[in-house]
């Protein structure tokens, strides 16, 4: 179960918009498997239909976990057109063995689909999200 | 020479569970033949066809290597390379 903030998924699904119809992706940073501080990132590809974390800016951000004690606790990003559900390439490249993959599809302009995943060697598992104040 | 190799998540199971191990070589190719035959099954992991994976991104210091010269780039003594899988998707 991912347990978060309204305010942090809030701000994630703030980040999905604004970037719409590329997609947006990010990362929420934590101790203890609790999200916390939220870290959006560029996506390099500046694509509807891929993403990819700019390596220089994943280094700097990586090793600002790595001093504060933290981990990847979220690593979330948008579809654009298609439902909240990982895609083949989202499965294949999934490389944070600890992380929630938090997905969320702006494809419905009035409603928005957050959902989220453990992907670990190629198995995808959702998982049930609950939101707390 | 000893080079300081940070190492992702991912791949700790091939260091034992270690973060960071060190390994030697003068260039960054030489480095990840030296940690293969400390780590077996690594390499595998980093290198596809004789250049590095796409999806995984190798710095020198503070620099992206495919910005210096691939697996040719030259390392030496009290460097740290840090691997990092690359966040991507679709």
């Amino acid at each position: 179960m991912l347990q978060i903030s309204q305010e942090l998924a809030d701000k994630i699904v703030a980040h999905a918009r604004a970037d719409h119809p590329d997609e947006a992706c990010g990362v929420i940073a934590g101790r203890d498997g609790v999200p916390e501080r939220f870290v959006p990132m560029a996506n390099a590809e500046r694509s509807p239909t891929f993403y990819r974390f700019d390596s220089m800016e994943q280094l700097r951000v990586w090793r600002e976990m790595d001093d504060r004690d933290e981990e990847p606790v979220v690593i979330y990003h948008s579809h654009t057109a298609t439902e909240a559900y990982p895609s083949r390439t989202d499965i294949s490249y999934a490389s944070e063995p600890n992380a929630h993959y938090v997905l969320v599809s702006t494809r419905d302009e009035a409603e928005v689909e957050f959902r989220s995943y453990r992907i670990l060697d190629g198995v995808v598992t959702e998982e049930e999200v609950r939101f707390v104040p | 020479m000893a080079i300081e190799v940070r190492i992702p998540t991912i791949l700790r199971n091939y260091t034992g569970g270690a973060k960071a191990v060190t390994a030697e070589g003068a260039t960054l190719d030489e480095l990840i033949s030296n940690l293969e035959s400390a780590h077996p099954g690594i390499k595998e992991r980093l290198v596809d066809q004789g250049a590095l994976r796409r999806f995984v991104n190798v710095y020198l210091n503070d620099e992206d290597v495919r910005f210096l010269g691939g697996l040719g780039t030259p390392v030496s003594d009290g460097d740290t390379v840090t691997v990092l899988p690359a966040v991507a998707g679709g």
